[in-house]
Parts: structure tokens; C-alpha cells; sequence
């Protein structure tokens, strides 16, 4: 069975980063401990019903025999025994692993912001002034502090390499934070289903050096675009495989925009104001006082999970 | 005058699904006039739309939910072959919006409209007989039950050549299930359809644990109650505390859809976390509504043929109830990856452990039944004991996703699907055959050919790993669920391999339809004369086969937990009496039928927004109801000389057949 494994890429088994380490493990551990009753269960079940077959008078037969109270305190006491260590297993580790918490490192963490749409992923990074679709870099060995939403449906921001994942909705923040142990380039993807373009909302992360992201950062700013309101717009309409693209320059503040946008019936710059600040989205498309007072109240619920 | 409804609705460009109305029209035709030329439609109407009767009720659901497998498999090989197909640049055949379809489709149609049904129907067949009763409390509201799950299945049908189904996955999650991203009426058939199912759904439940609380027979007190009948109360219990959460977490979606309203919306204070919070506070509960009445089959099976009483009855019932209300607070593990606190989600993944603590325990009490018994390996036990290793695998990975640390890489991955694939194949499928094969005869009075049963069960058992192993690796390899393609080629062996086990699957459903052909023709030769076909324990086996109309000539007194068995061995089963009394019993009606055609109209108009249309439907609805209800002649009695002349003419031939071969005459016959 393991070497089988061992031949197969067996992505969530061969992680790369300390989350999703963490998470491997956890997952051996759990298996391993429920082998122990599990295991002797199909192998009786087997043996008995072999051993007690109708044909094979020479077992014994008990037909009134139906309780033993020295058998049921076992059959009772054992899966309880294995529940209390599986029950602490579960407690430490999932305070551990809470996807919430910020790694503990010395190096200073890179953020992306990332928003889930129809259908590719854009990142922004605010330290750097860039964004990208599809594709993200980061230096490996560096916390990577991700806050993740949607300017669409409810998708799920996943690197199964690096580890956990988590979903992304509109109007409201998730957050998420990663290590890269190992540089390469890794699947990411959404992988809660979003409609018919989902199949595609895939991208890579890559880990590399702080080289090798100085430069990928270069090539960002290099590029000849810039996400403006009226780029964000033309990208916020539903597309399908969309190839990698970098931004130079993003407008300021948009992540927090998308988040307190209006989605309704009345996409954010539905008719956008010629050279109109960005900071005046999150007002369009509101009709009511109440409606930001709602949306504002959602953000306070995404960080009371924090 | 038709709303949205216009000849472009019917997808005359998809070849596939012309080709599917082509033959269901075939087939519908072929049945019309096979009827029509029988002259049937007199003897279908007053023996069976009309019926109140809780055995042919069941009867109805049992066809109506193989019906459905078929429907539910065609989706899952289409989605199959899609999936073994579509790697690297390959598309496929079935592009994203029918894709997406499919597996909405047979998600809804597996759970709702087979699973439901199949469970539904098996409690109505057994639960009376079982209990000592003439019928359940309210049989009219019985046959209504069916009815409306019945225009379910119909509206359901009806999406698949008219208009559209849902492409937002089987629990219809918004923002996706809203207007602004599913304007078609796709959405709409997914309420509609589930809405008047669930109406009957909750019915059936109330009618259930009133029937199982005050009809048992006498000195049936609930510690001597039949563990089938146990799982079946839990189980109503659970139907009525979780389908009207479902109901009203489909209103505020259908408000937010028709009325311009804004629970579940991305905008204007709506909360789509809201819906998915109440739909699995609904589903997890619905998951233990299907499979506990499955562990009662499997505890009657086992300890049937394994010629014992069921250890540790005590423990089984408690360890049922115990099921039923933890059932009630984990539905948060469905969405560990929403942002909850690690608080939240450690409660949530410890108190899904503590479930598998009552269902190790009944494992337990099956593995203990058969130690030291007699067991005879019938097609029943074969799918029990299939059922005891592959569920102990599925509850293994279910302990797993239970624990928030794995799930958050596990989560909505294939080896998601493995796993309550795992748990519903092997738990609910399994239990559902093997409750088939157990209970065929006391249905029909003969007995299904054993020889196609095997071959059933054995493409089943392999088919189930061959299809889902390959999806439990493919989870950790990171594939996802819902994917239309991908890019991986890596993957594309174990989808091939996949796709093998679901033909393999394929030929285990066929072969079930060739063993109920097969034995239906050869039926005289597998009657059942006694009754008692396989020796059995418990009241359903005290009575012919199929049981009279009236269940019960004369009342049972119960003195013991497996009265029949004590009955027999104490040389006293069969009673003759000297006087049989007269016997009150409902009569048929049609407003059970009509009442489903009405609601079929209604859910129509108003998923095309043909608005007369759904206010006939309702008018209908609620006229025939009243109707009813001024009717007076409901009941009527059968004459005591009736009663005897029927029993006479079972217990004669009978009583010389135990006088030849001894008192047990069934199990000596089959040991």
C-alpha cells in the first residue's frame, strides 16, 4: 500500500509547507488510531461468520445466549477510550491549525489579498502596489498572510499542497495563513463549486526564493496594465480559462472595496463615473442607508470569527 | 398565459436528452397501452392509486424509489464517463451546464426521490405488521404522503425535457441558487420538486410515531418493540424536528427568488452562511433519517438467520436513540472551512466523534449475534455482512473529515464523495437490498431466486470499491468534487478505473431488475406457504404471505420481545379461534391521488410562473382536502365470517403442513 502510494502524486501526502505537514500528520495519526478497532472488526465479522456458518455443526450453537454485560462494557468502553484520545487529538490541533492564526516566524510575512470571481482568482498585494490573476509568488520560509473574499458566488480558496483551506464569500473576509518549505510551482484552485466556469478557477502558487519573487514582483510592474475601475469592471464580468496577468498599479484600497461592495442587482460601477475616485464604489449600488449599514455589520461577523 | 413556458424551453438541440424522451416516451407509450389493452387502469386505480392500505402503499414507494435508482445511475455513469474522459485538453461529452445538472440531479434524485422513498416504503410495509397493527393512524394521510412525493418525482422528471434542472449542486447553496446567478427555472424545479416531497416527507413522520406510540398491540411495551420499528420511531422523530427546517429554508429561498427578498442574497443584509447553517441543520439528521431504519434491517436480518435474538437489544436501542439526538449537533462539520473559531469547529468535530461511539457499538452487536448462532448465508446476510465491513471503512473516513485539522484538506475533495459514498452505498443501498430481499415475499407471497440476488450483491460489493477507492486516492491527490474537466492527466486513470466500477455497479442493478423478473415469472415454484419464509422472530412472520388486507384476524398479546419466535417454540403460533370479530378498517380514496395531481399543477405554475395554473393547482389542492374532510363514509367493517372464511382457508393446509413436519415447519425447511 505504501509504496502504491509512494508511486502516485499524492498532493495532500507530500506537502510542502509546515500547515499542511501538520495536517498530514494529523490525518496518519487519526488512521492509524482507528485502525486499531477497525481493523479487528472486519476481521471478525469475517471470521465469525465463516466460523459460525449454519453447515458447521461443530461450533458451538447459543441460541438464547444474548447478553453479556462483561461484552457490552467492553464494546462500549473501547470506541469511548478511542474517541477521548481522538477528542484531544482534535482540540489541540485544531487550535493549532486554525486557519485564522498567523504563523509564528521571524521573517516578516508577505499578504495577499484574494478575491474569488467569475471564474479566476485575482490577487493583490498591498505591500507592493502589484496584482495578479491567476497566478501568485511568494518567497518560501516567509509566512504568507492571505485575506480572502469574493466579488461573486461562494468559492473556496484552496493550495492543497501547502495545506488548509477556506471559503471565500462575498461580503465578508476569510483569512488564511501559509508557509512554503520547498520552492516549485503548486496547484491552487477553488474547490468549492461556483458554476458553470468553475472547472477552470485554477492558478499557481509559486514558491520560490526572495530572488526569484523580487523578480516576479519586477515583472508585475512591469506590466503594461494597471487594474483601475474601469479594468476591474471589464474583469469582473464572468470569464472562462483566463490566462495569467500581471498589474502594475492597483487602485487603493480595492481589496476593502469588493468587500464592502453592494453586490446586488446593482454590480459596484454599474455606470461608473468617468475618472471617479475608487473609494466612491463601495457607495454605488447602494440604495439605502440600511444596505452599508449590513454590509459593515458583516465585516464585524467575519472578524468576530477571528 | 404559459409565464416562461414557450416551445424553446424543450432542449430540442441536446441529442442526449432527445434521445432519453425518445424512449420514456417509447416506454411511457408501451405502458399506456400495455395497460389500456389489459384493461388494467380499472384494477391500478381501485387496488392501488386509492389505496389506503399501508402495505400497498409501501409497495408503491419501494417501485417508485427503483425507479429512480435507474434515473439517479444514469446521472452518475454519465458523470462517470465525463469525468474518464475529460483530462488535459479533452472536454468531454457533456458540456459544464448539463454536467452540472447531472450532478445536481443525482444528488436530489438519489437522496430525495430513492432513498426517501425506499426507507418511506419500508416502514410502511413493516412497522404495522411488526407492531400487531390493522394499519397506521391515518391512512389516508398515508396515501396522500405518497401522492405528494410521487408530483415530486414528476416535476423532477419534468425538468429533464422541459426547461432545465439546477446546476447549483444537491443542497442548491446561494449566493449561486440566487436569481442573479441562476435566473432559469432550474432553481425553481429543485424547490418545487423538494418542497411538496418534504410536505408529504413530514406527514409520513407524524403518521409514523403515532402509529408506532399508540397502536402497538397490547403488552407491546416500547422495550419489547421490534428493533426495526425502534430505528423507524427514531427516525420519524427525526423527520419531524428536521424536514420543516428544510421547508422553511426553501420558502426563504423561493421569497428571495419570487418576492424580491434578501435572506440568503450577497446584498441588502442577506447572509448566504444563513442557509447553509439551516440546510445542514436539516441534512445531517436526514443523513441518520435514511440509515438508521437500515441498521434496524440489518439487526432483524442478522438475528433472523443467525437463528439468536439480537445482542444487547438494550444497547441497540439505546445506541439509536443516542444517534438521534447527536444527529442533531454536528451540522457545523459540513462547514469547518467557513472561518469558524477553532472553538466552534473542535466542538463541532468532537461531538461527530461521539456518534461513531453508539454506531461502533451496534457493529459490536451484530458481530455478537452472529457468534455462537447458525448462520445461514442468504442473500439478505450477504448484504448484511457487505454492509458490516464497508461501513466500518466509511465510518473510519468519516471520523477523519470529523476532525477539523483534516477535513481543512479534505474538505470538498473526492474523498469527501468516497466517503458518504461509502456510507450511503454501504449503509443505505445495501440495507434497502438486503431489506428487499428479506421482506420481498411478505409482500408478494413468493420469494426472490436467491441466484440473481448473489450476483447482484457481489457486482455491487466490488463495483462500490472499485468505483470509490480510486476517488478516496483522488482526494488526496487534491482533486476536487464538481469538476466538468481538469487539467491533471495524472488523474485520469483512477476516473477510468472509476468509471469500470460504476459498470461494474451497473451490471448489479440490472441483475437485481433480472432476479425480480425472474422470480416474479417463476413465482409459483418460490411461494411462500407458510408465512414464515425464513424462520423469522418478530410479528410480520405470524401472518400470511402477503398478509391479509386486515394485517391481524385476531389482535396479538405480546408477552416477549420476539413473540413469534416464543409462539413457536411453545407450539401455540397460528392460533385457530373459534369466533373471529368483525373488523373496522378504512376505506380507499382517490383524494390522495387527486390531491398529487393538483400539487404536480401547482408546482408547475409556479416554477413557470403560469400563475392561473398554480393557483388552480391550489384551489385543488385545498377543495379536494375539504372535501374530503365533509366525507362521512370513510370506514366500514369486515363482516367476522369474512375474516374466518379468509383465515380458514390459510391455516388448514397450514396447520397439516406443522403437523408433518413439525412445529417449525419454515426453518426446518430452510435450515
Amino acid at each position: 500500500m505504501a509504496v502504491f502510494l509512494a508511486g502516485c502524486n499524492m498532493e495532500v501526502l507530500s506537502p510542502k509547507g509546515d500547515v499542511g505537514m501538520h495536517e498530514k500528520n494529523l490525518i496518519l495519526i487519526a488512521l492509524g488510531l482507528m485502525s486499531v478497532v477497525v481493523i479487528p472488526v472486519i476481521v471478525l465479522t469475517l471470521w465469525f461468520a465463516w466460523r459460525y456458518r449454519a453447515s458447521n455443526t461443530k461450533a458451538t450453537y447459543a441460541p438464547k445466549w444474548s447478553h453479556s454485560t462483561r461484552i457490552e462494557a467492553v464494546m462500549w468502553g473501547i470506541p469511548c477510550v478511542i474517541i477521548a484520545i481522538l477528542a484531544v487529538i482534535t482540540w489541540r490541533s485544531t487550535h493549532a491549525l486554525d486557519p485564522y492564526k498567523p504563523l509564528v516566524s521571524d521573517v516578516k510575512p508577505v499578504t495577499i489579498e484574494a478575491v474569488a470571481m467569475d471564474w479566476k482568482w485575482l490577487f493583490i498585494y498591498p505591500d507592493y502596489g502589484v496584482a495578479s490573476v491567476n497566478q501568485i509568488a511568494f518567497p518560501v520560509d516567509t509566512p504568507v498572510n492571505f485575506r480572502i473574499t469574493s466579488a461573486t458566488v461562494m468559492n473556496a480558496f484552496f493550495i492543497p499542497q501547502l495545506g488548509s483551506q477556506i471559503y471565500a464569500m462575498a461580503g465578508m473576509q476569510t483569512k488564511l495563513h501559509l508557509i512554503a518549505r520547498e520552492s516549485g510551482d503548486y496547484d491552487g484552485l477553488s474547490s468549492n463549486y461556483s458554476g458553470a466556469g468553475f472547472s477552470d478557477m485554477r492558478f499557481k502558487a509559486i514558491a520560490t526564493s526572495q530572488q526569484g519573487f523580487q523578480d516576479w514582483l519586477a515583472k508585475a510592474k512591469a506590466s503594461a496594465a494597471t487594474l483601475d475601475l474601469p479594468t476591474y469592471q471589464a474583469l469582473e464580468q464572468p470569464s472562462e480559462k483566463v490566462p495569467v496577468s500581471y498589474y502594475a498599479t492597483v487602485a487603493p484600497d480595492l481589496f476593502e472595496d469588493i468587500l464592502h461592495k453592494d453586490m446586488g442587482g446593482n454590480p459596484a460601477g454599474d455606470k461608473p463615473t468617468e475618472g471617479a475616485p475608487m473609494k466612491d464604489m463601495s457607495m454605488q449600488g447602494m440604495p439605502t442607508h440600511e444596505g452599508v449599514a449590513v454590509a459593515a455589520s458583516h465585516n464585524d461577523h467575519a472578524k468576530a470569527a477571528e | 398565459m404559459f409565464g416562461k413556458l414557450s416551445l424553446s424551453s424543450i432542449p430540442f438541440d441536446q441529442p442526449i436528452v432527445m434521445g432519453t424522451l425518445l424512449m420514456v416516451a417509447i416506454g411511457g407509450a408501451a405502458l399506456f397501452g400495455g395497460i389500456t389493452y389489459f384493461r388494467k387502469w380499472g384494477y391500478l386505480w381501485n387496488e392501488w392509486f386509492t389505496t389506503v392500505d399501508h402495505k400497498k402503499i409501501g409497495v408503491m414507494y419501494v417501485i417508485l424509489a427503483l425507479v429512480m435508482l435507474l434515473r439517479g445511475f444514469a446521472d452518475a455513469i454519465m458523470m462517470r464517463g465525463q469525468q474518464a474522459l475529460a483530462a488535459g485538453g479533452a472536454q468531454g461529452y457533456l458540456p459544464p451546464h448539463h454536467f452540472d445538472q447531472i450532478f445536481s440531479a443525482h444528488g436530489t434524485i438519489m437522496i430525495f426521490f430513492m432513498a426517501m422513498p425506499f426507507i418511506v416504503g419500508l416502514m410502511n410495509l413493516v412497522v404495522p405488521l411488526q407492531i400487531g397493527a390493522r394499519d397506521v393512524a391515518y391512512p389516508f394521510l398515508n396515501s396522500l404522503s405518497f401522492w405528494l412525493t410521487a408530483s415530486g418525482v414528476v416535476l423532477i422528471m419534468l425538468s429533464l425535457f422541459v426547461g432545465e434542472f439546477s446546476t447549483t449542486g444537491w443542497l442548491a447553496y446561494p449566493p449561486l441558487s440566487e436569481l442573479q446567478f441562476s435566473p432559469g427555472v432550474g432553481v425553481d424545479y429543485y424547490i418545487w420538486a423538494l418542497q411538496l416531497s418534504g410536505l408529504g416527507t413530514t406527514l409520513s413522520g407524524i403518521n409514523f410515531i403515532v402509529t408506532i406510540l399508540r397502536m402497538r398491540a397490547p403488552g407491546m411495551t416500547l422495550m419489547k418493540m421490534p428493533v426495526f420499528s425502534w430505528t423507524a420511531l427514531v427516525t420519524n422523530v427525526l423527520i419531524v424536528a428536521a424536514f420543516p427546517v428544510l421547508t422553511v429554508t426553501l420558502a426563504l429561498l423561493g421569497a428571495d427568488r419570487y418576492l424580491g427578498m434578501h435572506f440568503f442574497t450577497n446584498d441588502l443584509g442577506g447572509n448566504a452562511m444563513m442557509y447553509v447553517n439551516l440546510i445542514w441543520i436539516w441534512g445531517h439528521p436526514e443523513v441518520y433519517i435514511l440509515v438508521l431504519p437500515c441498521f434496524g434491517v440489518f439487526s432483524e436480518i442478522i438475528s433472523t438467520f443467525s437463528g439468536k435474538p439480537l445482542f444487547g437489544y438494550k444497547s441497540m436501542v439505546w445506541a439509536t436513540v443516542a444517534i438521534g439526538g447527536l444527529s442533531f449537533l454536528v451540522w457545523l462539520h459540513h462547514f469547518f472551512t467557513m472561518g469558524s473559531g477553532a472553538n466552534v469547529n473542535a466542538f463541532f468535530g468532537i461531538a461527530t466523534m461521539v456518534i461513531s461511539i453508539p454506531t461502533g457499538v451496534k457493529v459490536f452487536n451484530w458481530l455478537f449475534t452472529m457468534y455462537r448462532g447458525r448462520v445461514r448465508f442468504t442473500v439478505p446476510v450477504l448484504w448484511t455482512i457487505g454492509f458490516m465491513v464497508t461501513f466500518v471503512i466509511g465510518g473510519m473516513t468519516g471520523v477523519l473529515l470529523a476532525v477539523p485539522g483534516a477535513d481543512f484538506v479534505l474538505h470538498n475533495s473526492l474523498f469527501l464523495i468516497a466517503h458518504f459514498h461509502n456510507m450511503i452505498i454501504g449503509g443505505v443501498v445495501f440495507g434497502c437490498l438486503a431489506a428487499l430481499n428479506f421482506w420481498f415475499p411478505k409482500a408478494t407471497g413468493f420469494k426472490l431466486e436467491e441466484r440473481w440476488g448473489k450476483w447482484s450483491f457481489w457486482c455491487w460489493l466490488v463495483g462500490f470499491y472499485v468505483a470509490f477507492v480510486p476517488l478516496y486516492l483522488l482526494g488526496f491527490m487534491g482533486a476536487t468534487r464538481r469538476m466538468q474537466h481538469y487539467d491533471n492527466v495524472a488523474w485520469q486513470p483512477y476516473f477510468v478505473v472509476a468509471l469500470i466500477g460504476a459498470v461494474i455497479i451497473m451490471a448489479g442493478i440490472g441483475f437485481t431488475v433480472l432476479q425480480i423478473a425472474v422470480s416474479i415469472r417463476n413465482r409459483d415454484s418460490n411461494r411462500d406457504l407458510t408465512g414464515d419464509p425464513w424462520g423469522g422472530r418478530t410479528l410480520e412472520w405470524a401472518t400470511s404471505s402477503p398478509a391479509p388486507f386486515y394485517n391481524f384476524a385476531v389482535e396479538p398479546q405480546i408477552t416477549e420481545l420476539d413473540q413469534f419466535w416464543a409462539d413457536k417454540e411453545h407450539k401455540r403460533a397460528y392460533p385457530r379461534h373459534a369466533h373471529y370479530a368483525d373488523i373496522h378498517m378504512p376505506r380507499n380514496t382517490g383524494v390522495g391521488v387527486v390531491m398529487g395531481g393538483f400539487a404536480t399543477l401547482l408546482g408547475f405554475g409556479l416554477i413557470w410562473h403560469i400563475w392561473w395554473l398554480a393557483i388552480l393547482g391550489l384551489v385543488g389542492m385545498v377543495g379536494s382536502f375539504v372535501v374530503r374532510a365533509y366525507d362521512r363514509d370513510v370506514d366500514y367493517y369486515v363482516p367476522g365470517a369474512e375474516v374466518e372464511k379468509i383465515e380458514r382457508e390459510r391455516l388448514v393446509p397450514l396447520h397439516k403442513l406443522i403437523d408433518q413436519v413439525g412445529a417449525a415447519p419454515a426453518e426446518q425447511k430452510v435450515a
